[in-house]
């Protein structure tokens, strides 16, 4: 086996494990090209199904594409979609773009909070219908207990800490000096009424494994990703007032690699075009505590 | 080199502030595995703090460690040499973090353990290196560190390798290479140190490139844990697909495999994938999935083993090493889970035979296990399970131990341990895995009835009318030229009470369904009654039936709020038949026919 088979299989052994493990499973899925990796990850440990539902958090600030390309692809490959959103705070524009918040408390917001209250089903859910194309609300209101999420451990500091199988409690807290040990394949899989389990199937995976893989396995990623004839392209996707695209003319995915391996981003972190990250020198760990991505 | 050696997990261990950190950073800034600019950034930032650069503080990436000045977590850096890209995983080396410094070390192929030249051999030295030894990990390095703050002495050196390798031999270890080195000054890591000219030996890099990647082992028996049995039925997908990771071996299209405890035995039909080339073998490690000649009740938690290859253990008791790392300690008679593999039981300790400190290898008699100290005990679980010996074959030997919903502690069986009962569940391995089978196949004689083979029970209350409907069904099947036959419980009860008098009601239900199952085998659609079946018969039922279905069937009201596949009404006899016939019909247990034309 290769490296890439190596981190293929280990993440479909750790996706059947969660998907034996909780019976109330989600996956969620920005759009980006990690948890599009994952989620064909889960199409090839489930023999091209998806028996786990999709959960994207819609922070209205998206760019318009990806939210597009997320309804095609759950139309063709029959995914159970569903979505979450802060109403509460874009309606009253308690946001960073309206002006009326930091870039951060808008990611607490948006994202974090969106994110917690969608888990755990306080908030109104949106589910596709496959008959009608369009999203109704979703009528159960049963939290998640176990959530499967694309983070990888070279993206940042606090992510290089995570476990595969990492307890949040109650209060969707992640006790970093408290986490239990994980190994012989030996994944934390009981838990307390009250607490939930993230899964990282993709914690050994780096951006230059992610895009090799996309090319190997041929997978359709959202155009945001290529120069389209203007000489940049987005290396990493988010909320368009934030996140900035990069000088690049790479136009397809041999030339990301390309680009990765020798070109100038060899040495340039995936995320700095994102600025959220540098508001603060912990504010990404205290944002995951709370149960950021 | 060749592609699939170009990665390496590696973990970095021994005891706190020997100066892990500072190796880990020295390797990232010397082979510039660094992001730009990131080297640079902590300089000037220590700067205005007024501190002291050090290499250490590159891994700090969380405010609380920086906090604690120690390290929590397993983190993960990447650095590259010439030869291969590397996974470096930093492993805490103060006590309270062992649970994280196991996480850490289970992932590596290889480990570096560090010892302060000046402290010398510490509790967590010995420590760490019992846990290797017990992960499973034997490719060890140790780097003798901080020999600039004895002078460069190779006479300080001799010593600690002389005291550690006869601290390794002791638990049948041994070290690749013992390093010298200062971290601090980059002495001997990825050039050879001018300070110790003395030392002829390679530098840590060029060790670390010589490493072997984890291969697997030739012709070791297959070993695959069921994950799950899969059968999606969108877009009319009929496959019912087992699922697994090999942990050992290799598996075709074709193989005998017998599945553990529970001693089923089946052919591989065919091996199943998505988005790649059709294949008829698969080798360890791999995530692969596969369908069966036979389609028999298998459920998450069997062992997948050929029938041809070493058999393995199976039973309810075992002798394993354990250590244990739950807050509360590993005590006689509670009730534990014990993971191996994919299965999970319930189970408690029986005996602590002898406990050991890692720290210093003295070993005392107690009656429970502390936090962070290794035991040899005695497993008993309450259903069977299978296992393998540590020496036979390691990865399928190891469990866990989940004391209130935490892993606790890890294991290996040491031996397989008899003499306690093994009860139903054992008796039916033993019964499946001694079963004779003849020469002609299950589905030759499924397609000279043209009927799958079905046990349809008729369950409920007492003087309901179960047995008049049970015998008109048989009678209706009968008439229309099927196999059929109904299995009276009272026939088998009244005939063996003779030799087994006094049996409990459990005892009828596994002796009718033993006799059922014998039908079945033969091929007969077979149609018996009881009387309340409860979950636990059902449950009994399944362990039992060899892979056929059962059909339950209930008459009356269910008063369990039962499983079930067909409710009857006790009314018109004749209706009733009718009703079950239809849903033979519709379930493809009699698929052509005469039967087509009723």
């Amino acid at each position: 086996m290769n490296h890439l088979d190596q981190l293929e299989n280990k993440s479909i052994h750790i996706i059947r494990e969660a998907y034996a493990s909780f019976k109330n499973l989600g996956m969620l899925w920005s759009i980006g090209k990690d948890s599009t990796v994952l989620l064909w990850l889960a199409r090839k440990a489930f023999f091209g199904h998806v028996p786990i539902p999709l959960i994207h958090i819609d922070t209205s600030y998206k760019i318009p594409e990806m939210i597009e390309y997320r309804d095609n692809l759950a139309l063709k490959w029959s995914l159970d979609m569903i979505y979450g959103t802060n109403e509460e705070a874009l309606s009253a524009k308690q946001t960073y773009p309206d002006g009326n918040s930091t870039r951060l408390q808008c990611c607490k917001d948006l994202k974090a909070d969106a994110l917690k209250n969608t888990l755990n089903g306080e908030w109104k859910r949106y589910r596709m219908n496959h008959n009608t194309r369009v999203y109704d609300v979703d009528h159960s209101t049963e939290a998640y207990t176990g959530v499967i999420v694309g983070v990888r451990a070279d993206e940042e500091g606090s992510r290089s800490k995570e476990r595969y199988f990492s307890p949040r409690n109650q209060h969707n807290d992640w006790a970093i000096s408290e986490q239990p040990p994980e190994f012989w394949n030996q994944y934390k899989t009981d838990f307390a009424p009250g607490t939930h389990v993230r899964i990282h199937p993709l914690l050994d995976w780096t951006e230059l494994d992610i895009w090799e893989y996309i090319e190997r396995e041929k997978i359709e990623m959202v155009s945001l990703y290529f120069d389209q004839g203007t000489g940049r392209r987005y290396r990493s996707l988010g909320c368009y007032p934030c996140t900035s695209p990069v000088e690049s003319t790479a136009s397809n995915v041999q030339e990301i690699i390309e680009e990765l391996k020798n070109g100038k981003f060899a040495n340039i972190a995936e995320r700095s075009g994102r600025e959220q990250d540098k508001e603060d020198g912990g504010g990404l760990e205290d944002l995951r505590k709370d149960g950021y991505m | 080199m060749n592609k699939e050696n170009r990665h390496m997990n590696i973990v970095i261990v021994g005891h706190v502030d020997h100066g892990k950190s500072t190796v880990i950073g020295r390797l990232l800034a010397d082979t510039n595995s660094l992001p730009e600019g990131k080297l640079e950034s902590v300089k000037e930032k220590c700067r205005k703090n007024s501190k002291p650069f050090e290499y250490a503080f590159l891994l700090d990436a969380l405010k609380d460690e920086q906090a604690q000045g120690i390290t929590i977590d397993s983190a993960r850096c990447f650095f590259k040499s010439k030869a291969r890209d590397y996974i470096i995983i930093d492993a805490p080396g103060h006590i309270e973090f062992l649970r994280n410094m196991v996480t850490g070390a289970s992932r590596a192929e290889a480990a570096l353990l560090v010892i302060d030249a000046k402290e010398g051999i510490k509790e967590n030295s010995k420590r760490h290196g019992y846990l290797l030894s017990m992960l499973g990990i034997t490719q060890i390095v140790v780097l003798v560190n901080k020999m600039d703050l004895v002078g460069y002495d190779e006479v300080v050196y001799q010593q600690i390798v002389k005291e550690y390798s006869a601290f390794l031999a002791s638990i049948n270890l041994k070290s690749i290479a013992f390093i010298p080195i200062s971290a601090f000054n980059g002495d001997n890591l990825i050039d050879s140190s001018i300070q110790m000219s003395w030392y002829g030996g390679c530098d840590v890099l060029q060790t670390l490139d010589k490493l072997e990647v984890k291969q697997s082992i030739e012709r070791q028996p297959f070993r695959m844990p069921v994950q799950g049995v899969y059968k999606f039925t969108n877009n009319g997908d009929d496959r019912r697909i087992i699922a697994g990771t090999i942990e050992s071996g290799t598996i075709s299209v074709g193989d005998e495999i017998t599945f553990y405890p529970s001693g089923k035995q089946t052919r591989v039909k065919t091996i199943e994938g998505f988005n790649e080339e059709e294949v008829t073998t698969k080798n360890e490690g791999q995530s692969i999935g596969f369908t069966t000649e036979e389609q028999l009740y298998i459920k998450r938690g069997e062992m997948v083993v050929k029938a041809d290859e070493s058999i393995i253990h199976s039973g309810i008791s075992f002798k394993a090493n354990v250590f244990w790392l739950g807050k509360q300690p590993l005590i006689l008679n509670k009730t534990y889970i014990f993971k191996i593999g994919s299965a999970s039981v319930k189970g408690h300790i029986e005996r602590i035979v002898r406990v050991l400190d890692a720290s210093n290898l003295s070993t005392s008699i107690k009656n429970e296990v502390h936090q962070h100290e290794v035991a040899e005990i005695i497993v008993v679980t309450n259903d069977s399970i299978a296992y393998d010996l540590t020496h036979e074959l390691p990865k399928t030997s190891r469990f866990v131990i989940v004391d209130d919903y935490e892993i606790s502690g890890g294991g290996i069986v040491i031996e397989e341990v008899v003499g306690f009962d093994h009860g139903e569940v054992a008796h039916t391995i033993h019964k499946n895995t001694f079963w004779q089978r003849s020469y002609i196949r299950r589905q030759e004689r499924i397609e000279r009835h043209s009927q799958l083979p079905v046990w349809i029970l008729i369950a409920g209350e007492a003087h309901v009318g179960k047995k008049p409907l049970a015998k008109a069904l048989e009678n209706y099947l009968f008439q229309q030229g099927r196999l059929v036959y109904f299995l009276s419980t009272g026939n088998v009860k009244h005939g063996l009470s003779n030799i087994y008098p006094e049996q409990e009601r459990h005892t009828h239900v596994q002796m009718l369904t033993e006799v059922a199952n014998i039908l079945l085998d033969s091929g007969h659609i077979t149609i018996s009654t009881a009387t309340n079946l409860d979950k636990d018969n059902y449950h009994t039922i399944h362990n039992i039936i060899d892979g056929h279905r059962v059909i339950r069937v209930w008459l009356g009201d269910n008063p369990f709020n039962m499983e079930i596949d067909i409710l009857l009404k006790p009314e018109d006899t004749n209706y009733n038949v009718q009703k079950i016939v239809n849903y033979l019909k519709n379930n493809g247990v009699m698929y052509k026919g005469e039967f087509d034309a009723v």
